[in-house]
Order: C-alpha cells, then structure tokens, then sequence
C-alpha cells in the first residue's frame, strides 16, 4: 500500500502528457521538417492552447500524439509520454496499433475541426455517441441507453434527438455531439483541433464555456488548437505559439498575451481586430523575420 | 449625409421547408420579414446577425440572385424586382458580389484570367485585348501578379483566393458591392490583410459596400452603419459606434458578449480586452 502511494504522487508530479523534441517530415523528404523539435507539456486540469497560422504545424502535432498521422508522413524524433494513472507513464510513440486503439476515445480523445465531415451521415447520432463506449467499456442495451442520455443532457442537447441523424442538426449541434463522442469514456486528455472555427460567435462562445466546464469538472487536460488569440484569451491556461513548425514562444497566458517577446507574437497579436475600434488594422508582418536572417 | 445608392423596402421572403413524416408536410420559414435597409454612397453597410438570421438570403435578394415574395429594390432608380432578366444583366454590372467560401466559389476548371475576364466577356466590355489588360491591372492592384492569371484556383492559399474573388467582383468596376462573410473562412492573420484591401479599394473606386459578417470585431473596423438580424428581422440599426456602444436590443447585448477575448477584461481595467 504505501509503495502504491510513492507511485501516486510521483504520477501527479509529472504532466498528464508530455512532448519531448517532436520532428515529423514527410517519408519523400525527411531533411524538410514539417515540425522542429517540438516540446511542451499538459497538466491535469489545464488548458494548453498552441496558436499558429495554417501551415504552422499546429494540427500535424495534435495528430502525431495518438498516432493518427496519414501514411506519407512519419515521426523522425521524438517522445511523447502520456502520464496513465493505472499503467504509469508511457510513451505512445513505441506502443503498436493495438494498444493504441486502447487509448484513442478511452484516454485521449479528439474533437476535430468540422463536425460536418467527421460525424457519419448516415448513422444516428445517438449510435455514433455510443460506438465507443461499447468498444472500451462494453456497455450495452438499457444501460448504454441511460449513458447516451446523460452524455447529451451534459453537452446540452435534448435526449429526443439521439435519433437523429447529423444533417438534421445544427452546426452548433452537431460540435456539441462532437463533443460528447469525445467525453464518453471520461478521457485524461482531449484534444480539440480548431473546434469552433467553423462556428457563429454566439455559438463559440457557448462551446468554449461548455469545454471549460467539462474540464474543470472531470479534471481533464486540454490541448486546444486555434489561430484566434480571442479564443486563447478566454479559455488557455498555458499558450504555445508556433510559427514555420517551430515553437516561437511558450507561457502562461499572461506571459504571452501580457508581455509577448517573440516578434512574431507580438505580429500575431497586432492582427486581431479589436472589437472597441480603437487601434487600427494591422495585417501581419513577417519583417522581423529579414532582421532575424541578417542577425 | 451623401446620396442614398440602394434602398430595398418591405422584403419579405418565404422559404418552404419539408417536415414530418417522409417529408409530405411542409412548414414555412421566414428567412426575411418585412426587411428595409438604406445603403448611402461611399459608405459601409454591415449586415450582422447569428447563422439562420436570414443575412446571407438578404445578400441574394438584393441582387434579385433569388426571387423576393413582396418588397423592392431600388438602385439608380429602378426597382430591380420588376426589372426582367436581360434588363437586370446591365444593372449586374453595377452590383457585383464577394462571396464566402474562396474555395468553393471558384471554378477549379477555369484559369484566374478566365475567372476574372468572364465578367468583362458576358458584358462586352472593350476588345479582347482591353479585356486582357484590365484583367491584369485588377491583379495587379489586389497584390497578385501577371503570371497568375495562367494558373488554377487550387495553386493558390485561401487569402490569395479571397484576392481572386475580390479581383473578380471588382474589375466590371461596380457602384456597390455585397460581401459576404468575405474573411470569415480565412486565418486571424490573412483577414487583416484582405480588410484593408477592401478598404482601400472603397476609396480609390468609390465603391459601397453590404458587408455580411457575424464576427462583430471585423465588422468594428470596417463599418458605418449596423443592421442587427435576427429570425429574419431587423431588431436594431443604427451608427457603428452607436451600436457598440450602447446596444439597445437584447439580441446585440448577447452578440457584443460573445466576442472573444472580452470576458478576460477583469484582471485589467474593467471592460478592457486582454488582447
């Protein structure tokens, strides 16, 4: 017993997940590094947003965590250490498809960026929501029932609709299934890849508090995805910012929103619109970057 | 105050939706009840409102993209609801659209040159070689380059589309121009850039503008006027600073609230944003 103990405490000390210099190239080219050496770390409970333009890198990093990159792609270096109260910390580079697909929806789960295209069209909501909780906990008949129930009741859709089937949903809707997909099997760490980008305002703004309350709730990390600072103010407890594949800064949100020092954070900062109109519009300027190749 | 350019009137428009079983009810909707905006010459008219607020089907009704049930558009004084189709192809030239999705509005089988000549070609303007140079100069003056017009749409990002997009509407040299959620499809970054763009081109054509958006910040910087929909309706128009200042509907209420980055003003002075 007290030896299970030292193991506790030493698992809270470690971060829930762990990236140690991640490198991914395509297989054609692997000198041309799609992402550098990237390292970050998620606690238990937190919000870690990486920020980035399209092209940053950002989704291909989110991805190699559970080992979904696409075949022509490949993990050069790196380590990813998923801190698993019951089987202590791993690294889920090493680990093979099978053990992997233990993890996937059970432990880590994901929210992808359009639930237009992730969600099945032609399967009922309520059976794409229960698909993994059979698979990892083997519920079945009334009791997978009740589950479903409580898991749209929790992301705040009417019950009714589980039988419905995507296309008779709202955007808004169908990123809440989304989401309750993903929070089925209680997992340690979620993953969400640009989730409201395709949303109205109103909505985002619904979605993000909905996040932040399972998070607090269910003692979840977070890795959240966006190119909108708006977002990482409301919601980030720690931000990356990515630029080219690399990491260009890296703090708590005050840190970075506070007092950015890379210039391109501050570029990136510069370019969000300001909803009192008081400073004017600033597209993004890469200047920084001649200085820097000149230095 | 300067001219009125187009002013629609009463627009109502009724869509018909199929429900019940298998789909032999049928339920309306009303994506547009009883819609009246003025835009003034010069100026920027934005159109906001959550998705389902009926401001995109408003866009498509007042270039008659789609028959209205009752209501009028008047532009250069004509009502374009009466006008009949070749008649309406010579006031298109005035009215001209930028339209959402840079990826999906394209053709991907048609060179930009194709895309941003077919206007100038429908309408006859000029020879084919005043044609091929007023092309040139539009993308030119939108920051792309000659050797672009050879290429397809899929050879370029999604700001340089939004750029293509924007030539395209722009080179029949229109009097007002309906955008669409122009930037709402493109990263924080690239919307500045394209914004500005707009901007700019305002000035130097003397263009007006009905700019669709639900992003209340990017409507902030290039706005005159609001209108605020809501269920099909109007709840709220108004100056852009009046609006954002002392928003009267409950609607705008939630709307201004729900912009990002605002709620995070606590930790600094009350009301400020952290970005």
């Amino acid at each position: 017993m007290p030896a299970d103990l030292q193991i506790d405490k030493l698992n809270e000390a470690t971060p829930l997940l762990q990236l140690s210099h991640v490198s991914i190239s395509s297989k054609k080219t692997p000198t041309r590094l799609l992402v550098n050496d990237v390292s970050f770390s998620i606690d238990a409970g937190k919000t870690t947003c990486v920020v980035g333009e399209s092209g940053s890198g950002k989704s291909l990093t989110a991805l190699s965590i559970m080992g979904l990159l696409s075949k022509q792609l490949q993990l050069n270096t790196g380590k990813v250490l998923f801190n698993d109260t019951n089987d202590g910390v791993q690294d889920l580079t090493l680990l093979n498809e099978t053990s992997l697909q233990k993890i996937r929806g059970a432990k880590i789960a994901m929210i992808f960026q359009e639930p237009m295209t992730s969600l099945n069209p032609v399967l009922t909501v309520g059976y794409q929501i229960g698909e993994s909780l059979t698979t990892h906990l083997g519920l079945k008949g009334e009791r997978l029932k009740t589950k479903i129930t409580s898991l749209l009741e929790m992301v705040g859709i009417p019950p009714s609709r589980a039988n419905s089937y995507p296309d008779e949903l709202s955007g808004g809707q169908r990123q809440r299934v989304m989401i309750a997909m993903s929070i089925a099997c209680e997992p340690r760490l979620l993953i969400a890849d640009e989730p409201t980008t395709a949303l109205d305002v109103t909505v985002q703004a619904q979605i993000l508090k909905l996040l932040d309350d399972l998070k607090t709730r269910m003692n979840m990390g977070m890795l959240f995805i966006t190119h909108d600072f708006g977002v990482v103010a409301d919601i980030a407890d720690h931000v990356v910012v990515m630029f080219r594949g690399e990491i260009v800064e890296s703090g708590t949100k005050e840190q970075v929103l506070g007092n950015p020092q890379h210039p391109y954070t501050k570029a990136l900062l510069a370019c969000v619109p300001d909803a009192e109109g008081k400073n004017a519009l600033k597209p993004i300027d890469y200047a920084w970057l001649k200085q820097e190749e000149v230095a | 105050m300067s001219d009125i350019i187009l002013q629609a009137n009463g627009l109502v428009k009724t869509y018909t939706q199929r429900s019940g079983k298998f789909g032999f009810g049928t339920t309306l909707v009303k994506a547009l009840d009883n819609v009246s905006i003025t835009l003034h010459a010069g100026t920027t008219l934005a159109v906001v409102g959550e998705s389902g607020s009926g401001k995109s089907t408003l866009a498509r009704c007042l270039l008659q993209l789609q028959p209205l049930d009752s209501g009028e558009v008047i532009f250069a004084g004509q009502d374009l609801s009466k006008l009949h189709a070749s008649a309406l192809r010579d006031v298109r030239k005035n009215l001209q659209m930028v339209f959402q999705d840079p990826f999906a509005s394209l053709n991907p089988r048609m060179r930009v040159g194709e895309i941003v000549g077919e206007g100038l070609l429908i309408h006859g303007l000029g020879s084919a070689g005043e044609q091929q140079k007023k092309v040139i100069a539009m993308l030119k003056r939108v920051g792309l380059t000659e050797a672009d017009m050879q290429k397809y749409p899929h050879e370029f990002s999604g700001g340089q589309r939004q750029r293509i997009g924007i030539a395209r509407a722009l080179v029949l040299e229109p009097k007002v121009v309906v955008c669409d959620e122009p930037v709402s499809a493109l990263d924080v970054s690239i919307q500045a850039q394209i914004l500005l763009l707009l901007k700019e081109l305002q000035q130097e054509m003397a263009l007006s503008y009905i700019f669709i958006s639900h992003d209340l910040r990017v409507v902030r910087h290039i706005a005159d006027d609001i209108v605020v929909m809501y269920q099909g309706k109007v709840v709220e128009q108004g100056k852009v600073a009046d609006i954002y200042e002392q928003p009267q509907h409950e609607y705008t209420q939630n709307l201004l609230a729900a912009i990002p980055g605002k709620k995070v003003g606590a930790g600094k002075k009350s009301g400020e944003c952290l970005i």
